[in-house]
């Protein structure tokens, strides 16, 4: 077996004595899964539901000219059909692009929409009447790239936005002075990119059940990453009250973003239960998934970019169109992202991007891992190892003279905080033996470098309120166990076992003791959900407040009891004041306040006693908590997360703003057949700065699995469209990659501490991943001199590439 | 209709089974054995794999009626009461399981290349997991965690013997 490095990643951190965190643990859902137990959203058993089957357009642009479903009604066990005509309200995750019908009403827009739908008692039967259902349409002139998408038209994608093209988002920022920054660089390079469109690829289709009782309440089981905008979404088109829906997200099969939208299928589900008064079950197949997408946007991009010896990056500009598919989905989030997710990890004082969201009659484009900034950190890596190369310069040390200080504002007036970057990837470069290696290697064999950045959680939530982003309920039971109530999703990520882990450090609990209730909205508060990599820090605080509140009520029970003054601290009924009040100092600007109080109170909780230190006396934690609940019956504490006010004043500031950030660099060994043009990654070497690592093994997991999608879209994934027919939608045809071409991976410490994250900590789930791609493509020039700039980076490719390189340098020799 | 007679986990059924139905349908609807996992329904993900006497296989492109006369075990029946296999213990051990729709299928894999050959080098091991798509590990945990499991065998039957 190779040996895995098994770096120990806490190492540094000054609280050696944590007991649960910092420590590698096991998902607190491992057992359930590995027995088969969990229970994923097609494993409930509701009674006697109907079975959902979704008619879906055989063509990518259509005008509906009439749907007859008089045959499909008839049939014996069909017991409705649904149309576009039975849905008014439109919906879509942005408040700012309800663009999306849950049925298409007068026009196809891509091929696989839903045209129909039919509940049925049985699978085959919806099924036959799916055949019955005669739809009469008038194909119409299909567009399918962007630059036909930019092109005036009299017919557009969404005649409702009045537009003469099918633009749907068009952003432009600059920062800085360009023209300054192109002459202060020693070399100025500008190249074309491009990128195929890629899927999520999760192993869970998508599925809904739903259940309605006598009063027409319903509860909508679903494979959803944000229940809340789920509920929202339901309730607008649906046209009733929320409290009359319960969305419940069980165990979920992978998301990765792509169930991070309310999807047709679920408006379709809940809709016919409650017309019905049935209970009713819709499970995709692969293709429908494939159909359905949300994955990353083909991406069509040209960067220029300036570089100077002493400065480092002088200036970027930054002009990209991105494919965005038939509808809004959370194309304008994307569309900003691609910018300015490009202001880190490295200072840029000069920049430019705009940005171009299309329409076309494809399936939508929407979150993927990574989200918007994958693609155009493709370009910024690549190009930058391109002008080291010009200059002669060692790329990996001309990273670290670039990297963000702690605490600084970027050009854009994004607050980074801590950055770990610095001493990671001093470390990946000693541990790989970079300075050996790199130009060193003999031909066909390669190594490349290359750093990335990410947002921990969007400081500014979609829809536009003054709630905290996260609130935490806790209670505890008579018999001393602990119960975190919480709306955030666990997506597979772990989010549920991190969650418990805050309670039981601050609680001074073993983990068994700590139980999780999540996403739930009838008995959850409310999460925005597992997008934008905000749980850890934001629910993470969250219960790590609602905790130590719990903690100071033991605490005076304990007081009680051992007839001593507990304390002084703030009441817990001072919520604002208190938990902007850390044991770490604010130090940075105003709005820099620490979320991270210090709960040291002179107490010790553990094996099941609350002690003081100071006078070395000494009651059970469950005495402790009987007294406690003989006030008012029953224990319970809230904890929030707010995130502080942040960003400039500009139009658009608010775009990639986060309480923090998470910095990545990659070394990646490669081989490349010049015979076959394939390439193998040998080796992934990885400095992840997520802050302090609440949870070593998921954080490991996480990185591997980001290395495995990132591998995909650099070396063999993309979705094929031929004039808006998807090509390849099953496993067969879209290839991922398997435990074969999975490299070795060595993970090294990226040290910082976080100071407003939970215990230090910092996103680790999304960030990973962009620099994976472009540390491929320059280990590959390394290895044999081609630079390649499309993606996937597919042996074809590589052959052509080299087989142009080699007649060049015939024309030269000659 | 026709009556189709198979052992499950060790224990007999006898159902009157539709010949379209898949052995995968026959598990989750008809038996409620939903711990085998419906990924992709044309034999592409892995994810329903089952073991039919002793041999791993996709239950989704088999009719039910095919397995006339087998011996199934699911997920459900790897392990022997709460005692878990040792590839369930290294899987959790090692981190191994993330979203969990592949796991069960891992297991059923790995459990079976370890009952042939308790000393797998790489190869075999990557192999084993090739057969099932996983979309969160990265396969780096699997591959330890069947390493791992290896090694606990090994430790058992030498310890047996």
């Amino acid at each position: 077996m190779t040996d895995h490095k098994m770096t120990d990643l806490t190492k540094g951190y000054p609280a050696k004595d944590y007991k649960v965190i910092g420590k590698p643990v096991p998902l607190i859902d491992s057992r359930a899964k590995v027995t088969g137990q969990a229970l994923y959203t097609d494993d409930i058993r509701l009674h006697n539901p109907l079975i959902i089957k979704i008619l879906r357009a055989p063509c990518p642009s259509a005008n509906i000219l009439s749907v007859d479903i008089s045959a499909a009604l008839a049939l014996s066990g069909v017991k409705g059909v649904l149309t576009g005509a039975d849905f008014k309200n439109n919906f879509g995750v942005l408040s700012i692009s309800k663009d999306e019908p849950a049925i298409a009403r007068d026009m196809v827009r891509y091929m696989g929409e839903p045209v129909a739908a039919v509940a049925a008692e049985n699978a085959e039967i919806a099924a036959h009447a799916l055949r019955l259902i005669k739809v009469d349409y008038e194909i119409t002139e299909g567009v399918f790239n962007s630059k036909e998408a930019l092109k005036p038209t009299d017919h557009p994608l969404h005649p409702e936005l009045n537009k003469k093209n099918n633009l749907h988002k068009e952003i432009l920022q600059e920062f800085g002075d360009l023209d300054q920054g192109f002459s202060d660089a020693d070399v100025v390079i500008k190249k074309r990119f491009r990128f195929a469109s890629i899927n999520h690829g999760f192993t869970e289709p998508h599925a809904t059940q739903v259940q309605i009782d006598n009063k027409g309440n319903i509860t909508v089981y679903s494979a959803t990453q944000v229940p809340h905008y789920l509920h929202m979404a339901l309730a607008e088109v649906l046209e009733i009250p929320e409290h009359n829906i319960r969305v419940i997200k069980p165990h979920l099969g992978g998301g990765f973003g792509g169930k991070s939208d309310p999807f047709p299928h679920e408006m379709i589900a809940a809709k016919f239960a409650l017309d019905l008064g049935r209970n009713v079950k819709i499970k995709f197949d692969r293709e429908e998934v494939f159909f359905s997408h949300h994955g990353r946007h083909q991406t069509d991009l040209t960067m220029k970019l300036g570089y100077s010896r002493k400065k480092g990056i002088t200036a970027i500009d930054l002009d990209t169109l991105i494919d965005g598919g038939a509808y809004g989905s959370f194309g304008i989030v994307t569309t900003y992202y691609n910018g300015v997710l490009l202001q880190g990890p490295y200072k840029l004082p000069n920049f430019r991007f705009h940005v171009q969201r299309l329409y076309t009659n494809k399936p939508m484009c929407g979150a993927m891992r990574g989200h918007g900034g994958v693609n155009p950190r493709f370009a910024s890596e690549v190009l930058l190892d391109m002008a080291c190369a010009e200059l002669d310069i060692d790329p990996a040390e001309s990273r670290l003279n670039m990297i963000h200080k702690e605490n600084t504002l970027t050009t854009n007036e994004f607050r980074v905080t801590s950055v770990g970057l610095h001493n990671g990837l001093t470390e990946a470069i000693k541990r790989t033996k970079w300075k050996e290696k790199h130009g060193k290697l003999p031909f066909g064999t390669g190594i490349g470098v290359a750093c990335g950045f990410f947002i921990s959680g969007s400081a500014l939530p979609i829809h536009w309120n003054k709630l905290p982003a996260s609130t935490v309920r806790m209670t505890i039971d008579y018999d001393g166990g602990v119960t975190v109530y919480s709306g955030a999703a666990d997506i597979g990520q772990g989010s549920d076992t991190m969650l418990a882990q805050m309670a039981a450090e601050v609680l001074g609990q073993p983990l068994e003791n700590i139980k999780i209730i999540s996403a739930d909205t009838r008995t959850t508060p409310v999460d925005l959900g597992s997008y934008s990599s905000r749980v850890t820090f934001m629910a993470g605080n969250a219960s790590r407040n609602a905790a130590i509140r719990m903690r100071r009520i033991l605490i005076e029970a304990a007081c009680d009891l051992l007839e001593m003054i507990p304390p002084e601290y703030d009441r817990p009924d001072a919520p604002d004041n208190f938990f902007r009040q850390g044991g770490r100092k604010p130090d940075f600007e105003q709005g820099f306040l620490g979320a991270n109080p210090d709960y040291a109170d002179g107490f010790i909780i553990e094996d099941g006693l609350i002690r003081s230190e100071k006078h070395n006396a000494s009651v059970t934690y469950l005495d402790a908590v009987t007294k406690a609940l003989e006030f008012g019956g029953i224990l319970q504490t809230s904890g929030t997360y707010r995130a502080p006010k942040l960003g400039g004043k500009f139009k658009g500031a608010g775009a990639g703003l986060s309480p923090s950030y998470s910095f990545t660099a990659f070394i990646v060994e490669v081989t490349v057949d010049p015979e076959t043009g394939f390439i193998k990654v040998d080796k992934a070497t990885c400095a992840h700065d997520c802050g302090f690592p609440l949870n070593p093994l998921a954080v490991r997991g996480q990185i591997e699995g980001c290395i495995h999608m990132g591998l995909g879209q650099a070396l063999m994934e993309e979705m094929i469209y031929d004039s808006g027919a998807t090509q390849n939608p099953s496993f067969l045809d879209y290839k991922i990659p398997s435990a074969f071409e999975q490299p070795e991976v060595d993970i090294v410490p990226a040290y910082s501490d976080d100071s407003e994250g939970p215990f230090g900590a910092k996103e680790a789930g999304e960030g990973i991943l962009a620099p994976v791609i472009p540390a491929i493509a320059n280990a590959v020039y390394d290895a044999i001199g081609i630079r390649l700039t499309q993606l996937p980076m597919r042996p074809d490719r590589v052959l052509s590439a080299l087989a142009k390189e080699r007649e060049k340098n015939q024309e030269a020799g000659t | 209709m026709k009556l189709l007679n198979l052992t499950i986990n060790g224990r007999k059924h006898t159902k009157a089974v539709s010949p379209s139905m898949t052995l995968l349908d026959f598990l989750r609807e008809e038996l409620n054995l939903t711990g085998t996992k419906n990924g992709c329904d044309k034999g592409a993900c892995g994810c329903c794999s089952v073991m039919i006497d002793d041999k791993p296989m996709l239950s989704c492109l088999l009719p039910a009626l095919e397995a006339e006369g087998a011996a199934i075990t699911t997920i459900e029946g790897i392990a022997k009461g709460n005692a878990l296999h040792p590839v369930q213990e290294a899987m959790i051990e090692m981190g191994a399981i993330q979203c969990g729709f592949c796991t069960p299928a891992m297991v059923i894999n790995g459990v079976h290349m370890l009952a042939k050959n308790n000393n797998p080098d790489d190869d075999e091991v990557k192999e084993c997991i090739s057969a099932t798509v996983c979309r969160c590990t990265g396969y780096n945990s699997i591959e330890k965690a069947l390493h791992l499991a290896a090694s606990k065998m090994r430790r058992a039957a030498h310890d047996g013997s």
